[in-house]
């Protein structure tokens, strides 16, 4: 009976064409859709989990209550000592310190007086231990513009925009004004390795970025850190793990009244990201209902049409025997079959798309100009399991609720009057 | 020969409006295995409520109809579908084949619903098509059929299943005169050879020519059941 119903779908375009079609493309949209939206928030939580938040973020109880302000003077102290105890009780997880600082870097000219003068956001990073993960967590090596990572000690990266707007080239000093952890004057001479471009305005304005090392001697935070932040060995934020390392930290510190104890905070916790995970966790859902609601009303029309066609059949297999029940069944069927064949057709034709989206991506560069938040210029899709079979839930649903909707007729129909209707 | 359809004080009421239209009123009939049997009369005189009726689509307000043994009034939905499908056939004024289909699956699919195997399906189908002289066209859509092939097709598709009982309304109503009689003759040969008994609801003088026995039916009632003597193809 399969066969001989597959037979039907194939031969009768009215009945399988228009309903694979309605299928194939809200399935595209939903496999298209789920792995935009699944890059473009991962990429979102990626870019400030990696420039700014991390997985989990330690910072000192004090530093964390002003964290926008990036009080140094609130510095954990005895960093390196809580970094081994870090790596030693959570060693699924990679630990780094980082020193964020504001300043001003003053451009001399070749007598060595100042050619100009501009604002810049800091950050103290690991470049030069062996095996440091950083520049390649943060994209560094990927968004130099000229020069290179800086290799030794006293060399620095500058933003290209800052760059071109003072005429700073590889190799020439800039001086970095800041304050010390103590509230002192902080003076710094850096060597430009390399400038950087991000593609996001926040950082692009105007920014300078140093080893740790040279961050803790400029400002006079021997083994201190802003900052130690931990991201998962997966690369993947895993939000319920996170909770649980966040739990266990802080209740070891929870009787420790020093509010320079340190205290850990996770990525949901941090720039107001709670709304963005749950926003990100619940668009395939929201995309599936909206999808199935849609294609159901499409799919329930074209099935009343479908079944106003089929009308004469339906009332011969009547007469000839058939019941009801199997009519209705072999109609959930057929949907079923349309259904997969739609829903396969889509999720290949989605596929291939959200490939092509996340291989290349669109920039929106121009739209995120200006823009204070932490967002890539270009936005990608992203492939994930899911992105393989979450077409399949509204292709299959809508087809088989359509169906299922128009096809309660067939119990309305009345044998009685079949000689009549089937005489016309 | 065995009686295998006993209708006894037969009435059928419809409501219609705030009343009721009576379509057969204290019917009275039995027929035997192998009858080739008429009902005749006028629009409304309730030919294809009794057809109905018999071919277990409608149930009786009054009285009894017993087909093959079993009282249709109390089959339930499924017991009726179940009467139609191995014992009872159908053919229509039209033809109702199911268009995307081969001649050779439209007559199939009434084994498909008794769960028949391929190989017996196969032969019976082909038999069956011998028999309405179309095996050539097994392969054919109907819309390359003519409206005799049409028919015949049909006939091929409620005979296929070998059912006891075959009940046809105004089966030639859409045929011209020659296909009319090749269809009959069709019919009569069937009778005869699988003695199947085939009850008509007609008006077609063709058709009467072949019967063996004509119910007269006038506003619901029985009002002259003569057997009569086949003439056939005039």
């Amino acid at each position: 009976m399969i066969q001989f119903l597959f037979k039907g779908i194939i031969r009768d375009q009215n009945r399988s064409l228009l309903p694979i079609l309605v299928i194939s493309i809200g399935v595209f949209l939903t496999v298209v859709g789920s792995a935009w939206f699944k890059g473009v928030f991962s990429d979102m939580i990626d870019v400030n989990a990696n420039f700014s938040t991390g997985h989990v973020k330690v910072m000192s109880r004090a530093y964390a209550e002003n964290a926008a302000q990036m009080p140094n003077d609130l510095a954990l102290l005895n960093a390196s000592q809580l970094l081994d105890t870090l790596n030693a009780g959570y060693p699924g997880l990679e630990w780094v310190q980082r020193i964020h600082f504001g300043g001003l870097i003053d451009v001399p000219d070749e007598q060595g007086e100042t050619r100009g003068q501009g604002m810049a956001v800091g950050q103290g990073i690991d470049f030069l231990s062996p095996g440091a993960h950083e520049p390649e967590r943060m994209n560094i090596p990927g968004s130099i513009v000229k020069g290179r990572l800086p290799e030794q000690p006293g060399e620095a990266l500058i933003s290209n925009d800052f760059a071109e707007r003072f005429g700073i080239g590889i190799g020439d000093p800039v001086t970095l004004f800041g304050s010390t952890m103590n509230g002192g004057m902080a003076f710094a001479n850096f060597t430009v390795a390399g400038t950087v471009r991000f593609g996001m305005k926040a950082l692009d304005r105007g920014s300078i970025l140093i080893d740790i090392t040279d961050a803790q001697a400029a400002l006079d935070m021997a083994d201190a850190a802003g900052e130690i932040l931990g991201f998962f060995r997966s690369g993947h934020y895993e939000p319920e793990e996170a909770l649980q390392l966040k739990t266990a930290f802080n209740a070891r510190y929870e009787n420790d009244t020093d509010e320079f104890a340190p205290t850990m905070l996770r990525l949901n916790d941090q720039n107001g990201l709670e709304d963005y995970i749950a926003l990100s966790e619940s668009m395939s859902g929201i995309m599936i209902f909206i999808f199935v609601l849609a294609m159901s009303i499409v799919l329930w029309n074209t099935g009343l049409l479908g079944g106003l066609r089929r009308y004469n059949e339906f009332g011969i297999r009547l007469a000839m025997g058939e019941e009801k029940k199997h009519i209705y069944r072999t109609l959930i069927i057929e949907s079923v079959l349309i259904g997969t064949i739609g829903s396969v057709t889509g999720t290949l034709l989605g596929l291939a798309a959200a490939y092509f989206l996340q291989e290349h991506g669109i920039s929106l560069g121009t739209a995120v100009q200006g823009g204070s938040m932490m967002m890539p210029e270009v936005f990608r899709a992203r492939i994930g399991p899911e992105t393989f079979y979450i077409g399949f839930i509204p292709g299959l649903f809508s087809m088989v609720l359509g169906n299922a909707l128009s096809g309660i007729g067939i119990y309305r129909r009345q044998t009685a009057v079949l000689f009549k209707e089937l005489s016309v | 020969m065995e009686t295998i359809i006993q209708i006894d004080k037969l009435t059928k009421r419809f409501p219609v409006g705030n009343g009721e239209f009576t379509a057969l009123k204290d019917i009275k009939l039995a027929f035997r295995k192998g009858e080739f049997t008429g009902f005749v009369g006028p629009s409304g005189s309730g030919k294809t409520t009794l057809l109905n009726i018999i071919g277990s689509l409608d149930t009786p307000t009054e009285g009894e109809v017993s087909v093959l043994g079993q009282d249709v009034a109390r089959l339930t939905h499924r017991q009726s579908a179940q009467l139609r499908n191995q014992h009872l056939g159908f053919i229509f004024q039209t033809y109702n084949l199911f268009p995307v289909y081969t001649v050779f699956e439209n007559v199939e699919f009434a084994l498909l619903l008794q769960h028949i195997p391929a190989a017996d399906r196969r032969k019976a189908v082909m038999d069956a098509l011998e028999w309405v002289g179309l095996a050539d066209k097994a392969g054919s859509k109907p819309a390359q059929l003519s409206g005799g092939e049409g028919q015949r097709v049909a006939i091929a598709r409620a005979m296929v299943k070998r059912p006891a009982i075959m009940l046809a309304d105004e089966p030639t109503a859409n045929l011209d005169s020659k296909n009319s009689h090749h269809i009959l003759q069709t019919m009569k040969q069937l009778n005869k050879e699988l003695n199947t008994t085939f009850l008509f609801a007609t008006h077609d003088e063709k058709v009467m020519g072949y019967l063996n026995r004509i119910i007269y039916l006038e506003d619901g009632k029985v009002v002259k059941d003569e057997a009569v003597v086949a003439q056939g193809m005039p």
